[in-house]
């Protein structure tokens, strides 16, 4: 037992910042620290519809969820999946998101706010609608792509009926949707250049590429970690484009980790398997995000 | 201080208005989905009338949200005093004790005669032998066709033996080509490899629905009937019918017939252009021997009451109101559902109906899938290994093997709950 002294003298020695962060942190731990905790009790148990209706029938599996999931191969493809949109989809959302920045940059483009409302509208615009769209340009008969590549003498493909081009059909409307916020983030980064820099390097006689090599890329850097860890981050919960648009089919060819934890937690409510899943895509978030920070600091 | 006092007056005011004239009223709160739910608040002026001391309160649910909002509330002890509940549904709100026997009195209730109720609708709201809610419309699965395609084909009629129909799917494809096909299979469904094993005498489950039994030889061989279908492209390839919009392309005649329920009746005469030359008709199942129907699965929502209602005998009373053959009939001129009471049936409204009639016909041969809560999942499993099975993924064999190994696990719970309660 502290006396009351010792308790003041110990609340006094705090650093008062914490005081200013109590009523945040506070809601932190009732909102997110605490659920996060009872989902990972969850994930240790079998806790399903039977389990919901009378808790006499939960049983504690301890590890059997995770066990279970090594041996589930929709698990290991829902994984798979996952890091076939993150690995093709973030990259290219990245290049594509600089391309424009640069683009809508550049002093020859005219109209720039009007280009850069224009290409992050796609962001902005609600996911159900686009995909309502979208579904109609893949149309193996009536769609615009087809009709495209059939006009190039290419055979139509039936994007998300086919396996093989369904989940490249999602990253690249994935790509289309979400590069418009990478755009805008490197615009403010490529702002914040001292533009000193390139008339040094005019003086000096660099090209333009050199310029772009040189100058805009190694001053990028902040801003490729900051823009590579968000489009990680929510490339890794690939979920409602393949929930409105495929379902995760076919033959489970889009289905995402994030997917595949709905399915089982809210369609057949075995929500400890559910729990086990969300806590692997935890575990392989902070795993990729961890590894990208640690990489940009070591290279810097 | 003045908007304070202000705002408690208003309250006050409020409170007295909401509070006052109410009387003895019982307040019973309903639960509908989607067009149901729109169609039976019509109904209940009636009721109110016959009732003047009973209100009903609906709310109308949409059923891509339905079933996660039922488990929702019963976690959270707000479900109402009665619901509608679809069959496939109801095994697992039994397991979950949210739904209680129908009691003895209302079972004896001259007002709800077991024997006027197609018997796979009385059927599909038991589970384990005990009766958990009152049928309140059902639906099967039938051939739709288009008479023009067939009859160019050189068929009047759809044959009703399976020989015959194989033969009349492949005339029809003959006639439309290569990029046309005979009948619409939906690749991600499980009814028709189900209803094909079901004709063949399979079981699905075994040993009292702890195990599954798909690699059973009658279900096999309907399944490798259902195979066929695609492998002589007498249905659209995989994925290619994804996307596309049924009742356009049967207009179009990307295909002749296919296999579906009573909300098709409603949707071809809505949207069909009326200005086409040809017709379309509803026909039973073929079977094996094409002397009765084949069997299809029976399907449809009861009304159920919660095992908690604060008003029970107000919502037996109001299912019973549901359930007059007078108000079935004005449920199906709103909603298009097909009344589960068969006095219902000699209503102009449906005995003339040559649709309907096929309906009424297939309900006799109609049988509902597994009664335990497990069976959506498995039925997903089924969908998922068959459409391997389609795309050559897998063999048959293997496919249905697989199908085995995973329910074996999803029913697991199942077994254990059984042991468990029969040793103690």
């Amino acid at each position: 037992m502290m006396r009351l002294a010792d308790r003041r003298c110990w609340l006094r020695e705090r650093n008062p910042a914490w005081w200013f962060l109590a009523p945040a942190l506070g809601l932190m731990v009732v909102f997110f620290v605490l659920p996060v905790i009872a989902g990972l009790v969850l994930s240790f148990t079998d806790f399903d519809l039977y389990a919901l209706g009378d808790l006499r029938r939960l049983r504690i599996v301890q590890l059997g969820n995770y066990l279970d999931l090594m041996q589930d191969a929709l698990f290991w493809q829902a994984l798979k999946n996952t890091l076939y949109f993150t690995l093709i989809g973030g990259p290219l959302t990245i290049v594509v998101a600089l391309a424009a920045a640069l683009a809508v940059n550049s002093k020859l483009t005219p109209c720039k706010r009007w280009f850069r409302s224009a290409l992050f509208l796609p962001v902005v615009t609600t996911l159900v609608a686009v995909a309502v769209v979208w579904r109609y340009l893949y149309h193996p008969r009536f769609g615009l792509v087809n009709y495209l590549l059939t006009s190039l003498g290419l055979g139509p493909i039936d994007f998300l009926g086919d396996p093989l081009w369904a989940m490249p059909a999602i990253i690249l409307m994935a790509l289309w949707k979400n590069f418009g916020f990478g755009m805008m983030v490197f615009i403010a980064g490529l702002n914040a250049i001292p533009q000193r820099l390139y008339e040094a390097a005019t003086l000096d006689g660099a090209d333009d590429w050199q310029q772009f090599r040189r100058i805009t890329l190694p001053m990028l850097q902040p801003t490729f970690v900051f823009v590579g860890l968000i489009t990680a981050i929510g490339y890794l919960q690939l979920f409602a484009e393949p929930y409105v648009m495929t379902q995760g089919g076919p033959a489970n060819s889009t289905l995402s980790l994030a997917l595949y934890m709905y399915q089982q937690g809210f369609r057949w409510w075995n929500l400890g398997y559910a729990a086990a899943v969300a806590f692997v895509l935890f575990a392989a978030i902070a795993g990729i995000g961890a590894a990208q920070l640690r990489r940009r600091k070591g290279n810097p | 201080m003045t908007a304070g006092r202000f705002a408690r007056l208003v309250v006050l005011l409020l409170g007295s208005w909401w509070t006052a004239g109410c009387g003895q009223r019982t307040t019973v709160e309903f639960w509908a989905m989607g067009r149901e739910g729109e169609a039976v608040a019509q109904l209940l002026p009636e009721f109110h009338r016959l009732h003047p001391e009973l209100r009903v309160k609906v709310q109308q649910i949409p059923w891509t949200a339905a079933h996660e909002k039922l488990l929702t509330a019963y976690a959270g002890g707000s479900l109402p005093d009665v619901f509608q509940l679809g069959s496939t549904w109801l095994p697992e709100f039994a397991a979950l004790g949210a739904v209680a026997p129908v009691p003895e009195r209302v079972r004896g209730n001259p007002a709800l005669p077991p024997d006027d109720y197609f018997p796979a609708a009385w059927q599909s709201a038991m589970v384990d032998g005990g009766l958990y809610g009152i049928p309140w419309y059902v639906d099967t699965r039938l051939v739709f066709y288009r008479t023009d395609l067939l009859a160019a084909a050189g068929y009047a009629e759809l044959p009703t033996d399976w020989p015959g129909f194989l033969a009349a799917l492949r005339a029809v494809k003959r006639r439309q080509g290569e990029h046309q096909y005979a009948i619409l299979l939906p690749i991600n469904q499980w009814q028709v490899p189900v209803i094909l094993g079901l004709q063949r005498g399979a079981a699905l489950l075994r040993d009292h629905l702890r195990y599954g039994d798909f690699s059973n030889e009658a279900f096999r061989a309907g399944f490798d009937s259902y195979l066929q279908l695609f492998a002589e492209q007498l249905a659209p390839p995989p994925g290619d019918s994804q996307g596309a919009n049924l009742y356009a392309d049967f207009a179009a005649g990307y295909y002749a017939l296919f296999i579906s329920g009573p909300w098709s009746v409603g949707e071809l005469r809505r949207r069909l252009p009326p200005d086409r030359p040809w017709d379309w008709r509803a026909a039973p199942l073929p079977s094996p021997t094409g002397v009765t129907p084949g069997l299809s699965l029976a399907g449809g929502a009861s009304l159920v009451v919660n095992r908690r209602a604060r008003h029970p005998d107000a919502a037996w009373k109001l299912i019973e109101f549901l359930s007059t053959p007078a108000q079935q009939v004005a449920f199906y001129r709103l909603a298009g559902d097909l009344p589960a009471r068969l006095a219902a049936w000699n209503d102009p409204a449906l005995a003339n109906d040559p649709a309907a009639l096929a309906f009424r016909v297939q309900l006799t041969q109609a049988a509902p899938p597994p009664r335990i809560p497990e069976w959506e999942q498995i039925a997903h499993k089924l969908a998922e290994y068959a459409e391997r099975a389609v795309r050559g993924e897998l063999s048959a064999g293997d496919a249905l093997t697989l199908l085995d190994r995973e329910v074996y696990r999803i029913l697991e719970k199942r077994r254990w709950l059984l042991r468990k309660e029969s040793s103690g």
